[in-house]
């Protein structure tokens, strides 16, 4: 009687471990311990071939006196506060499109299409829409005798040109995100405010909205993380120029470590355990609001 | 039970190496030639070199360009094959250091290389010991559009003051004397070398490029001053840094401008873009400072042996063979480009033609260019502050202050 019932409970609590277990190993070792070897990189001078050379935090000093890093992280800045444009613009366009009109589904594709095509395509089309001298861009502005502007050649508009590049596809994900929160809209809450003479924006504001809550959550997180991955498009239209006025951190760390001129991997696992920080803050506030939300249901 | 696992691993073994590891009389060849010419030169090379020695076969991988540059550290170390091109001077000195090519010098005493190839044997030795084999260069100088000076009745400049006065020409005319596109940041490199190798010659370059003298140093400023007088001089294509140096071509084709910084590989694209030999010429850099001997930029390109091939004996004979002067002249009739054994013949391309009559009466020394000349790190630096001087000629101090720090961290 006693043997079975040990045997029940270790049924019941190994079983769990069982299961996760292959989920587990390779999280630790494609995530949890590349972090730590990235950590220990960071305190070394190694340009990936030759020895080692332990030097301390030497990397983090020279960080902290390294003007790129700091226009690096700026961009970073602009890209995570501009990105979240994506939302709101994402939301409008579901609006719009939320309704019954002959040939809807057709519309919708058509503007989920950004986010088909990947981001190193999107990148050449900006490229050539903002070419000083053939871009369409500068085509309008010369309808109106403005311009021509160099947006990629400027360091004052050459992060804002790829971020609005990158809202572009962005606004397709958050618009998808919020077409499907829109189906799952309760119907006779929305005749409720009617009833109750509720109209346009008051309706927007408060039946609508808080009812697609979980896809602005998810909105966030997808943007904040599309933010801070800006890579490919950096790569595409810029290479961090001009003279690295257009770098992001992670672009940063990629020309330092694995580039043609680079091959400092020491100094490029210092950036990327600053990104994994600034990131590790964006992270903890996220599970912080998971673990109250579960706790709460 | 526990010998049948023995040898069942064992076979394993066995057949893994024999999966891997290149059979005798095999070849493996690593090359990023994917260009159209580079390749066929590459393909004739190979088939010449397999005619004249029966029984080894070539296993030819090709790459693109900027893919090689990162997989040739990983094939180096993890699965080397036993020839690899790559560049002279200061570009494979991270690979000579860390152990990864191979000492060649005796492939170049056994076949009296240290004559033929003589005028690259400088950049090919490191410590005392030649690490490769060159095959091609090829030279910089100013391709220019003559029907434009002809149209403009200017001649072609010799000194400074008769390029800034051709500059001014051009200018008035309408047409913008040099273009350029500085994206990929290199272009701007190319003008740098030129104007300081001008200004101060081919000594101070390589000092420079070695980091032994400050970049804050009065002579740099001189060159940069020099620079700044073509920039206020309108002398550049303007948003220079929204192209690469492909696209800032369709300029000089257009006829919107009318020189291009460059080195030799240019005229294949000009000459399909449509420009006629008629319209298109070359000349050397015009003199800065006379009592500077005229120094030349004309990289060269090599093929090295690392040192984890398996196949190092037959690899040398191909080094030999690429190294005679048969096989320069092929290879460089095809590439168009100048062989470097003394013997070769050169391609009767006017360009190629006129290119050799320059280096080979070139007193000055030949350097190989900004980003081979310095180590890595420097040279994106530098070119970096090059691209921002262009548009930004006010920042000289804080750019060069900028250079300055990081020389002293690099060559520590």
């Amino acid at each position: 009687m006693s043997a079975s019932r040990a045997s029940r409970f270790n049924q019941r609590s190994l079983a769990p471990v069982l299961f996760l277990a292959p989920a587990i190993l390779f999280f630790m070792f494609y995530v949890i311990f590349p972090i730590f070897q990235s950590m220990q990189i960071s305190l070394y001078d190694w340009d990936g071939l030759g020895d080692k050379t332990f030097v301390g935090i030497d990397n983090y000093v020279e960080l902290m006196d390294d003007e790129a890093f700091y226009t690096s992280l700026k961009n970073n800045v602009i890209w995570l506060v501009l990105y979240m444009l994506a939302i709101p613009a994402g939301l409008f366009i579901a609006l719009f499109l939320n309704q019954t009109v002959f040939g809807m589904r057709l519309y919708k594709s058509l503007f989920f299409f950004p986010f088909v095509i990947s981001q190193v395509v999107v990148g050449l089309v900006f490229t050539w829409f903002y070419d000083p001298s053939y871009g369409l861009l500068n085509v309008i502005l010369g309808w109106f005798s403005l311009g021509p502007v160099t947006i990629l050649g400027d360091e004052t508009w050459v992060t804002y040109g790829i971020i609005f590049a990158g809202l572009w596809p962005q606004t397709a994900y958050c618009m998808i995100l919020y077409i499907t929160g829109l189906n799952a809209v309760d119907p006779e809450q929305i005749e409720a405010g009617r009833l109750d003479n509720a109209k346009g924006w008051n309706m927007l504001w408060y039946i609508i909205l808080p009812q697609l809550k979980p896809a602005t959550f998810i909105a966030i997180v997808v943007t904040v993380i599309g933010a801070l991955r800006s890579f490919d498009l950096v790569s595409i239209m810029t290479a961090g120029g001009p003279w690295g006025s257009s770098r992001v951190l992670a672009y940063y760390m990629y020309e330092k470590a694995f580039s043609e001129y680079g091959f400092r991997m020491g100094y490029g696992a210092a950036i990327a355990v600053v990104l994994f920080l600034i990131m590790m803050i964006y992270i903890t506030v996220f599970l912080v609001k998971m673990y109250r939300d579960e706790k709460g249901h | 039970m526990v010998t049948k696992f023995k040898t069942t691993i064992a076979a394993l073994a066995a057949s893994t190496i024999l999966a891997t590891s290149a059979f005798a009389g095999e070849l493996v060849i690593n090359t990023d030639t994917s260009d159209p010419a580079p390749k066929a030169a590459f393909e004739q090379l190979i088939a010449d070199f397999e005619a004249a020695n029966p029984g080894i076969t070539v296993k030819w991988n090709l790459f693109d360009h900027e893919g090689y540059k990162t997989s040739i550290r990983n094939f180096l170390t993890a699965d080397a094959p036993d020839l690899a091109n790559w560049y002279a001077g200061n570009r494979m000195l991270p690979y000579v250091n860390a152990g990864l090519f191979e000492d060649v010098s005796d492939v170049w005493d056994d076949n009296g290389l240290n004559e033929s190839l003589a005028s690259a044997a400088g950049s090919m030795t490191i410590d005392g010991k030649k690490w490769g084999v060159p095959y091609t260069y090829y030279q910089w100088g100013v391709y220019y559009r003559k029907d434009i000076f002809e149209a403009n009745s200017i001649e072609v400049p010799t000194n400074w003051d008769e390029f800034k006065a051709a500059g001014a020409t051009l200018t008035e005319a309408g047409v913008t004397p040099i273009t350029i596109g500085t994206k990929y940041l290199w272009t701007a490199g190319g003008v740098f070398d030129y104007l300081n190798l001008r200004t101060n010659g081919y000594e101070f370059h390589m000092a420079l490029t070695k980091g032994e003298v400050e970049w804050t140093d009065p002579r740099v400023v001189d060159t940069m001053n020099n620079w700044k007088e073509l920039i206020d001089a309108g002398f550049f294509l303007e948003n220079h840094t929204s192209y690469s140096w492909q696209e800032a071509l369709a300029p000089m084709v257009a006829g919107d401008a009318a020189m291009y910084v460059m080195g030799n590989f240019a005229v294949a694209p000009l000459r399909e873009a449509g420009l006629s030999d008629d319209q298109l010429g070359f000349f050397q850099f015009p003199v800065i400072n006379p009592d500077v001997p005229l120094a030349e930029e004309a990289p060269t390109d090599t093929l090295h042996i690392p040192a984890n091939a398996t196949n190092k004996e037959d690899a040398r004979k191909f080094l030999a063979f690429l190294a005679t002067a048969d096989a320069q002249t092929k290879i460089n009739e095809t590439l168009g480009q100048l062989p470097i054994h003394k013997d070769a013949t050169v391609g009767d391309d006017k360009f190629l033609q006129a290119g050799y009559a320059m280096l080979s009466s070139t007193d000055g020394g030949i350097a190989q260019f900004f980003d081979r000349d310095a180590p890595a790190e420097m040279a994106k630096i530098g070119m970096e502050g090059f691209q921002e001087f262009m548009v930004k000629p006010e920042r000289l101090d804080a750019i060069l202050a900028r250079l300055e720090k990081t020389r002293q961290r690099v060559y520590k």
